[in-house]
């Protein structure tokens, strides 16, 4: 058997994924954060606070709930059930930071906390900025150009 | 000349080392298996009232090893040899074991096949008449892996169904040149198998080849047959690998579905435990061995085994390299009988 006639065969022989159900649940999990965060938002808008105090005000709630629950242990377990769900809100983005934090605290707060930290969210924060800056420019070439 | 040598792979022991105790100590998640009335000692907190999980692991080895060295009625400086390893850079749970115990010391990387590899050589060393007694063991720590391996403990990842639990344990066999059983017969050592998997989750199917090779050789080697064995059970293929090697396995005319199982698939309930595919880990091999398998061969529930423990011998830099795992079994025989 050669190494590919090998590796097809694992394919074939190794569980299928629910996707379905996978699908389905991070839909449902995805969108509960989301309802959460309109309440929040709702529920801020009483208070007389402008759109854009509002939509920091919300993001800071909602950070701080992810990095509480992870704290707590409970975000892990949201994650498990909701995938992509969980990951992609902005409690997700927290848990990424917050769980290494947690993890290497061990090490030190210097190489330990501090270094680790963005293990996982730095990739995202790196090309997420850098897409940004890169799509900025183009707007400012176009919108100028134009 | 190698007088002790058969076949390719293969050495016959002419003064079969004897088991004369053994130990298990395995987390909370692990006593909650199938397995749970095998073990020694089952903790209620993985940590152990340790500060770290490195530190926790440290600790459950070096407890094994001198319950085993105990349960052998024997004390530490009768020991010759200590061969022990784990899955941790640098070894470092064997060798902070090691400082405290004061028994000369090899330290082994197999990954998840170190206990066969440790029983391999420890044998080894008491047939060749270097030493009287030696200690083989080895530990893994479900926490220490997946910070070492995979993601933070705590945050919310998904587990791909290949995936499997790293156990949380340890397992030590005393060996003796002199006993009455079970005895070390024969030890088949494994040549790298690799692939090109390169999913370190889905271990089971890049160890898979390995195993086979091993037993297969094992049967060309011995001229034994599936039929001469209770049980072959190897260390942590779980039940993707399982299903593979014994489709394989058959496909070269060795029908193992009667006697065949696979640690991995034996320690943990997958659908209650949610363990996904199951147990992986140094400590997976070791403690069924130490515990289940050396137990029921005591009662006479088995009478020959062979354990073949599996490794996949990557690392954490190999795996974000894009190379693929390479993977290793080493077959052990035990025998409660000579002949």
């Amino acid at each position: 058997m050669t190494n590919k006639e090998y590796q097809q065969y694992v394919e074939r022989k190794k569980p299928k994924p629910t996707y379905f159900k996978n699908t389905l649940s991070a839909f449902i999990v995805g969108g509960l954060i989301c309802l959460l965060g309109q309440i929040i938002r709702n529920f801020l808008f009483r208070f007389g606070l402008d759109e854009k105090t509002v939509s920091t005000a919300t993001s800071i709630l909602l950070i701080f709930l992810g990095s509480f629950l992870t704290g707590l242990g409970i975000y892990d377990k949201i994650g498990k059930v909701g995938g992509a769900g969980a990951a992609v809100p902005i409690t997700g983005f927290a848990n990424s930071i917050v769980s290494p934090a947690m993890e290497f605290k061990r090490e030190g707060f210097i190489f330990g906390v501090a270094a680790r930290m963005f293990s996982i969210a730095g990739p995202v924060l790196v090309y997420g900025i850098s897409s940004s800056i890169i799509v900025g420019i183009l707007y400012l070439l176009l919108t100028r150009g134009g | 000349m190698a007088i002790k040598k058969i076949g390719k792979q293969t050495v016959k022991l002419q003064n079969p080392p004897s088991i004369i105790g053994t130990a298990t100590i395995v987390g909370p998640k692990e006593g909650e298996g199938p397995l749970k009335d095998y073990f020694d000692i089952v903790l209620e907190d993985d940590m152990w009232g340790q500060e770290s999980f490195e530190k926790a692991e440290a600790k459950i080895q070096e407890e094994a090893i001198k319950l085993a060295i105990s349960n052998a009625n024997l004390s530490t400086s009768d020991i010759d040899y200590l061969f022990s390893g784990d899955l941790l850079n640098q070894i470092t749970s064997s060798s902070y074991t090691a400082r405290q115990l004061e028994i000369p010391y090899f330290g082994l990387y197999g990954a998840c096949s170190t206990m066969t590899e440790s029983l391999s050589l420890g044998a080894m060393a008491i047939d060749g008449g270097f030493a009287n007694y030696v200690v083989c063991a080895t530990s893994s720590h479900f926490s220490s892996a997946e910070r070492q391996f995979r993601f933070p403990l705590e945050y919310g990842a998904q587990r791909p169904l290949t995936s499997q639990w790293t156990v949380t344990g340890a397992g030590a066999t005393v060996l003796s040149a002199t006993g009455n059983g079970p005895y070390i017969t024969y030890i088949t050592t494994g040549k790298i198998k690799d692939y090109g998997i390169t999913d370190a989750n889905n271990m089971g199917s890049a160890m898979a080849p390995a195993a086979i090779d091993t037993i297969t050789q094992h049967f060309q080697d011995t001229g034994y047959s599936p039929d001469d064995y209770d049980l072959i059970i190897t260390g942590d293929l779980a039940a993707v690998g399982k299903k593979i090697l014994l489709d394989l396995m058959g496909k070269k005319g060795y029908d193992l579905s009667k006697n065949y199982t696979d640690c991995g698939v034996k320690i943990f309930d997958g659908v209650e435990q949610d363990t996904h595919a199951g147990g992986s880990g140094c400590a997976c091999a070791a403690v069924v061995f130490n515990g289940y398998i050396y137990k029921e061969m005591i009662k006479g529930n088995l009478n020959r085994v062979l354990l073949v423990a599996t490794g996949a011998l990557h690392s954490p830099i190999s795996t974000l390299q894009g190379e693929s795992i390479p993977g290793i079994a080493h077959a052990v025989t035990i025998d409660n009988s000579l002949n």
